[in-house]
């Protein structure tokens, strides 16, 4: 079976061609950049934090996202975690849509997002905060939060403009969990980016301003169906920045700061993406 | 006879679909039609859109422009012959129905160079010589 596995991977890495993606330098908030038809995005989110009286956690998503079409592109999220003086779990998967419902560009540009999640309550990801989201769910020792198995359908309406090479994203989510009688919870996230240069550079370079982007991101809970608002969650802001290397891959990092008693001090973000270009294309007759 | 008559038919049905699907020309509007490359026939500005060719259009377009499988050449008459403005379009909506993407995410400057780029490969089977190699592969 591992000689399987390692036979598929060397074959993705001989047959595709990494290239950077079309993307922006995000790790909460979403644009309305899709994934290039026939294109695959493999990518390792990881977040790092020590929440106040708990202990320091390290998590790790591993993301396979597929250009379906121009106008959907779909996505499945493996995630698992490593806690100090506690132990390592595996938290679950996501299955991740994104519709672009409008075929053109517009000043603002809809895309509807469905996800369906099964997760323990162990995860420490957090691709969002929604709800009451707070410090105290990450002080849970592994042992107890892992045996609560969650099913979540999420919805987002995220809202994206490019102007003046300026990306402006609104995400605004909403989630049900479909194993209890929960009510929905509610969240929101928001950035803005740029890259550091808008025209290429005539030859190839590696530290050039074309490669890299900055940006800033805000997100947080916003209570649920019986409470809703900004109170009894937590929120998070800070600075973002990605850097395509040139014919490899993009990376990111971001510390986000906690705005409120509910969040924790500081998370660090860091992210490695590859995107493979026409992964089927060599299996299709057609291709030259 | 019957099968080499069936065959013959699904063989023009596909070429009629491939050969330049000009249905995007339709959506341009007149504002962006008019709209002219700031960067053409600049050299700088090309060997930049040579290397964003390289690395966002070559894998399906082929890194000599002239199309893979099902996607189209971008050195057909229709596109040599396409305003600045209309290709400019293109990049910035895309073509979703027919699987071109929008490629807004990329700088209007950005998106100028890929144009001048294009547009200097000329028409196949015209003369190459403003032909240059993508940077990447040179």
């Amino acid at each position: 079976m591992k000689l399987i596995s390692a036979f598929c991977l060397l074959a993705l890495a001989i047959l595709a061609t990494p290239v950077a993606a079309q993307e922006w330098p995000y790790f909460v908030a979403y644009s309305h950049a899709l994934e290039e038809p026939g294109n695959l995005e493999v990518e390792f989110k990881g977040v790092q934090a020590t929440p106040k009286y708990g202990n320091a956690f390290s998590s790790g998503t591993i993301e396979f996202e597929y250009g379906a079409t121009a106008w959907w592109t779909t996505e499945v999220y493996l995630s698992g975690q490593h806690t100090s003086n506690d132990s390592t779990v595996f938290n679950g998967y996501r299955w991740e849509n994104r519709f672009r419902p409008l075929l053109r560009e517009h000043f603002i540009n809809p895309v509807l997002y469905v996800e369906y999640e099964n997760l323990n309550q162990a995860d420490r990801s957090l691709l969002e905060i929604v709800g009451h989201d707070s410090i105290s769910d990450l002080r849970i020792p592994n042992a107890a939060a892992r045996s609560v198995t969650e099913r979540e359908l999420e919805l987002k309406l995220i809202l994206s403009s490019n102007v003046r090479g300026w990306n402006i994203s609104e995400n605004f989510i909403s989630e049900k969990n479909l194993t209890e009688p929960e009510p929905w919870e509610f969240g929101y996230a928001f950035g803005v980016s740029r890259p550091l240069a808008l025209k290429a550079g005539s030859k190839d370079c590696f530290f050039c301003r074309e490669n890299l982007s900055a940006g800033a991101e805000i997100y947080g809970g916003l209570g649920d169906m019986d409470s809703f608002g900004l109170k009894e969650t937590s929120h998070y802001a800070g600075p973002t920045v990605a850097f395509d290397i040139p014919h490899g891959p993009t990376i990111g990092f971001s510390p986000s700061f906690g705005l409120n008693d509910n969040s924790v001090g500081a998370i660090f973000r860091f992210k490695v993406s590859y995107e493979f270009q026409q992964i089927f294309s060599h299996f299709h007759r057609g291709a030259r | 006879m019957k099968r080499a008559t069936f065959s013959t038919w699904i063989l023009l049905a596909a070429s009629v679909c491939t050969a330049a699907d000009t249905g995007w020309m339709k959506h341009v509007s007149e504002a962006d039609r008019g709209r002219k490359n700031p960067y053409a026939g600049q050299a700088d500005a090309i060997a930049g859109g040579s290397r964003l060719f390289v690395e966002h259009c070559s894998k399906c377009h082929g890194e000599d422009a002239l199309g893979r499988g099902k996607r189209p050449s971008l050195r057909t008459k229709e596109v040599q012959e396409a305003s600045d403005g209309e290709l400019f379009s293109l990049l910035k909506n895309g073509y979703l129905k027919k699987g071109m993407p929008s490629w807004s995410a990329l700088p209007e400057e950005s998106r100028w160079q890929l144009i001048a780029y294009v547009k200097s490969l000329g028409e196949h089977g015209t003369t190459d010589a403003a032909s240059p190699a993508p940077v990447g592969r040179q």
